[in-house]
């Protein structure tokens, strides 16, 4: 690869200019944004604007606000638990069904392979009219539980694909071997092949998880008072209106969001290519 | 001869005997099942005399005395019954092929399983895969295959603001949604622009995110490079840090009159640039300018996740390759043109074309820029808006437009599914391995 842009000697020079020009570049248009939305964070008085100016007084005391003067707190746990149970029923859902459809040949397997595939390509949120009217007949608006059902189901078949395609690069031949030793169906999954899915099922977990953190669309139509409200709904309320200056109280509620997040996403990031490829070119 | 006549004639009066699930099995001596189906069979004969037919005639009227009958209500239960009833039917049609395929079995003089336990032995090895993705499949019907269902029909109503249940009640209106949607009133030219700027944005958004990405990975992929994990790192939390937090903050960067980007960003290229004098632009108050600042946040947004797929693709090129290319006399761009991109592609094509349907339906980007704006063109949709984000103010707008929604969702569903058969059809990403 080093002879793609190194064809003679005389241009070597331009290319590593260009070169480092671009990756400066492409990381102050990344850094600056972030940069001054977190920097906001800190900054003392009412904003109504992110900017790069470093004259401001610094103070922590916006994140005393935001959970003393905002609902902030109680997003932050309600999206955490919908959060932890959408990831957790999820992936038991998705690792039973991908094990089987990897594992199996059974009648109306090929069928429902094509099935989940057609679903998935459906745009589930879209579907929100008919989310209302069931939501109306169980009287299950503004609550939680419904959400969470949404969630669960809306990333079942694209997932269950996705976990598929990773149990069907695990070799076959240990539980060839532990059927000859005569295992049952659950220790074979259990006991062998589940372990060596582990790098996949993280992968899947954390996807899961952070679902319910950006999900605006259905939170923000079935999800009616303010208490019950996820982060990303709650924290739009503070930066939807620049002219209400809570543009600092937004920045640091995204802090806390970001952080987590971003280091649950540094460590598994090693395990997202190879769960993508692997799940989405094998059939 | 004589035997093979009789064979026929058992198969035939066990398979005509099943038309009555269970009847069949009892004829092939197997008693447990046959008690098994006959309960399942009349319980589902119960329900249709005590709640389905009620159910089905309340679907086809939706109601008769406006403030008694709840039209939303019957509509939901009789597509439940629907549901129900076509779920009775796959297991009447296994019942009657299983009656068949036992009497086969006898007529071989093979092992039939008749006691209890037999039966239930036999039902947990050759069950087993379904009784894994059982919770799959009945989370994901009510989840997603009912609530498809229930569009479907409310997309042939009237429901909208003047019919609300149970104050007043919704009628079927045959195809009425559909042909203002397509060929009458306002709502057609909404629809043709909203579709119009759908296809735009997902087009201009993903192929920019996609070139962004190839790009970038070309470059970081050279060897020279230092600090490369520092640069990796950089590139990718755009990726890392949620969607929702940036897209708000960009949001808030580009406000006309208090944003960075009129009030730092261009007077610094301004300072920068020499000959260069741009203005503050009108960034969230003019349609063209919101639209060019969407696609450009989507690039940047989108582009970490193609460049992580590409470097791993690169990485797995033979250098060998380039080798024999560049003794060839290819020079660089020929290299890039006939080695690199097309390994890239067949690689990643399925991928692309997901991110594709994924901005077809990117609400966040769209909704929380700007809300779909600036400005109206008509039928409650902003001048950004692209067909989901239309759904969503047709639902939760002040007089909501549900039926013209659910036609709009179908519209959607129909599209993205027929481009995505031709399309896995062309590449064969998807082909089966059995």
């Amino acid at each position: 690869m080093s002879n793609l842009f190194r064809s003679q000697k005389s241009s070597r020079f331009f290319t590593k200019f260009f070169t480092y020009a671009f990756l400066l570049l492409l990381s102050v248009i990344i850094l600056y944004p972030l940069l001054i939305t977190a920097s906001s964070a800190f900054k003392a008085g009412n904003i109504s604007a992110f900017d790069l100016s470093f004259d401001a007084t610094w103070t922590l005391d916006n994140f005393r606000r935001l959970f003393t003067e905002t609902l902030y707190g109680e997003w932050y746990i309600n999206t955490l638990v919908i959060a932890f149970v959408t990831m957790i029923v999820q992936v038991i859902l998705i690792t039973l069904a991908g094990y089987t459809f990897s594992r199996y040949r059974f009648i109306g397997r090929k069928k429902s392979l094509m099935f989940f595939l057609l679903v998935q390509m459906i745009p589930t949120t879209a579907t929100l009219v008919a989310f209302y009217v069931m939501a109306l007949l169980l009287g299950a608006l503004d609550q939680s539980w419904f959400l969470m059902f949404l969630y669960i189901g809306g990333g079942i078949p694209m997932n269950t694909w996705l976990m598929k395609g990773y149990f069907d690069t695990i070799p076959y031949d240990l539980d060839e071997s532990a059927k000859l030793d005569g295992a049952g169906h659950f220790r074979i999954f259990a006991q062998i092949v589940l372990p060596m899915a582990k790098p996949m099922i993280a992968v899947q977990a954390l996807w899961a998880f952070m679902t319910p953190f950006g999900e605006y669309m259905l939170a923000k139509f079935l999800l009616r008072s303010p208490e019950n409200y996820t982060v990303a709904i709650g924290l739009h309320t503070f930066i939807s209106n620049p002219q209400e200056q809570k543009v600092a109280l937004f920045s640091a509620g995204a802090i806390l969001i970001a952080i987590p997040i971003s280091i649950l996403f540094f460590m598994l990031q090693k395990n997202f290519v190879s769960g993508l490829t692997a799940g989405g070119t094998k059939g | 001869m004589e035997r093979t006549k009789d064979a026929k004639k058992r198969v035939r009066t066990a398979t005509w005997l099943s038309v009555i699930p269970g009847i069949g099995q009892f004829y092939n001596k197997q008693t447990f099942k046959g008690i098994a189906f006959l309960v399942v069979f009349a319980l589902f004969i119960y329900e249709m005399i005590v709640f389905g037919f009620a159910a089905f005639t309340g679907m086809v009227t939706l109601g008769l005395t406006p403030g008694e009958d709840h039209s939303l209500f019957l509509l939901i239960e009789g597509s439940l019954q629907l549901l129900l009833t076509v779920i009775f039917f796959l297991f009447y049609a296994i019942n009657i092929y299983d009656a068949r395929k036992v009497a086969i079995q006898i007529v071989e003089e093979k092992k039939i399983n008749k006691t209890a336990k037999d039966i239930l032995k036999n039902v947990y090895h050759n069950g087993f895969p379904y009784l894994f993705t059982i919770p799959a499949y009945l989370v994901m019907i009510f989840a997603i295959i009912f609530p498809v269902l229930v569009t479907i029909f409310i997309s042939f109503t009237n429901y909208d603001f003047y019919h609300i249940p149970p104050a007043s009640l919704i009628d079927w209106v045959g195809f009425e949604n559909f042909i203002n949607m397509f060929f009458l009133s306002s709502y057609r030219d909404t629809f043709i622009a909203v579709l119009g700027w759908t296809i735009i944005w997902t087009l201009g958004a993903t192929s920019l995110q996609i070139a962004i990405g190839i790009f970038t990975a070309v470059v970081l992929n050279q060897k020279f490079i230092k600090f490369k994990r520092l640069f990796g790192i950089i590139f990718l939390l755009p990726w890392a840090v949620p969607a929702f937090i940036t897209i708000m903050s960009f949001s808030n960067m580009f406000n006309d009159s208090l944003g960075a980007i009129n009030s730092q960003v261009i007077p610094f290229i301004n300072s920068l640039v020499p000959f260069i004098d741009l203005g503050a632009l009108p960034w969230k108050t003019n349609p063209f300018f919101t639209k060019i600042a969407i696609i450009l946040v989507q690039g940047w947004l989108g582009f970490p996740y193609i460049y992580v797929l590409v470097s791993g693709i690169l990485q797995s090129i033979p250098e060998e390759q380039y080798e024999s290319a560049k003794i060839d006399g290819a020079g660089p761009i020929q290299r890039f043109r006939h080695i690199t991109l097309p390994t890239i592609l067949m690689i990643a094509a399925p991928v692309f074309i997901t991110q594709y349907t994924f901005n077809l339906n990117n609400f966040n980007m769209i909704y929380l820029f700007n809300e779909g704006g600036p400005g109206s063109i008509g039928a409650g949709a902003g001048s950004t808006d692209i067909l989901i984000s239309w759904i969503f103010k047709l639902t939760t707008g002040t007089s909501p437009q549900y039926s013209i929604a659910a036609a709009v969702t179908l519209f959607i569903s129909i599209f993205v599914i027929t481009i995505a058969l031709i399309v896995f059809k062309k590449t064969k990403a998807f082909e089966m391995e059995d």
